[in-house]
């Protein structure tokens, strides 16, 4: 199993290359050769915490590591931040505009989704200071298998 | 089924994948909301989207989506047919409604992602 590290800018509003480093990261799962329930789980969140940076965030960055043990996802942003966190995890939840609600998005279940394929999810976020989010997927036999959750 | 019996049966235009026709699919999903698209079993199924914007096509690749069917007649736009390509991911467009797209389908023998019915 390779080691790597990977970081990806991701710029705030930029619709027309929104959820790039997303398949990137998708791609290179598949290159080295993860189960593809694995890869879905992974890259899911990897592009709904990319697309939350690019509608509700500032400039980020996203950072894929890959070990022996664990998938980890770290994505952070210099954006607003997030006023209320237990809300935000709830379905249905969303503070997207109607823009973004018609192209697709909003319907408040990109953090449900990512806390859903993720074996662990932890934010941190405070109003005006920007948002943290890192998520692990446990390759627990060290085969690549995932946890299959 | 055959995704060249889905262009039939949707009297669809193929606008990216006249070489996969020949694909099986066994599953569709009808969605506009992209989030729902990755909150289920959607690896590997037709999807029918209103929605006719380059997400559809990122989110299709990201959630393995066999095919994507665009209904009312929405006309793909360059960035989209080039990511399709670049992704191999079938594009297809309908002129008829979601509704009476997925009810053709489904009449057809095509059915939806869920294991069983709810009670």
């Amino acid at each position: 199993m390779p080691q790597l590290t990977k970081t990806f800018p991701i710029k705030a509003r930029d619709f027309i290359r929104a959820g790039e480093v997303s398949i990137q990261i998708q791609g290179l799962l598949k290159t080295i050769g993860f189960e593809p329930a694995l890869i879905r789980r992974v890259s899911i969140c990897a592009y709904e915490s990319e697309m939350n940076v690019v509608m509700h965030g500032g400039d980020g960055t996203l950072t894929l590591n890959v070990d022996p043990s664990v998938i980890l996802i770290e994505v952070k942003d210099d954006g607003p931040g997030i006023e209320n966190i237990e809300l935000a995890f709830q379905e249905g939840y969303s503070t997207a505009s109607k823009e973004y609600r018609e192209m697709g998005f909003g319907a408040g279940m990109g953090l449900p989704n990512i806390k859903k394929s993720a074996d662990t999810v932890e934010i941190r976020s405070q109003k005006g200071g920007g948002t943290y989010l890192k998520m692990c997927f446990l390759l627990s036999r060290g085969d690549g298998q995932g946890t299959g959750k | 089924m055959k995704l060249s019996e889905i262009r039939d049966i949707l009297k669809a235009t193929v606008v990216v994948g006249e070489d996969k026709l020949d694909m099986t699919i066994e599953k569709g999903a009808g969605t506009d909301l992209m989030s729902d698209l990755l909150r289920g079993p959607t690896s590997g199924v037709l999807l029918l989207s209103g929605l006719n914007n380059i997400q559809t096509i990122r989110t299709s690749v990201i959630a393995g989506v066999a095919a994507l069917v665009l209904v009312r007649n929405k006309t793909p736009d360059q960035e989209m047919i080039e990511q399709a390509r670049q992704h191999d991911l079938p594009l297809l467009s309908t002129p008829f409604t979601m509704f009476t797209a997925c009810g053709r389908l489904f009449r057809h023998g095509l059915r939806g992602v869920e294991d069983k019915s709810p009670k």
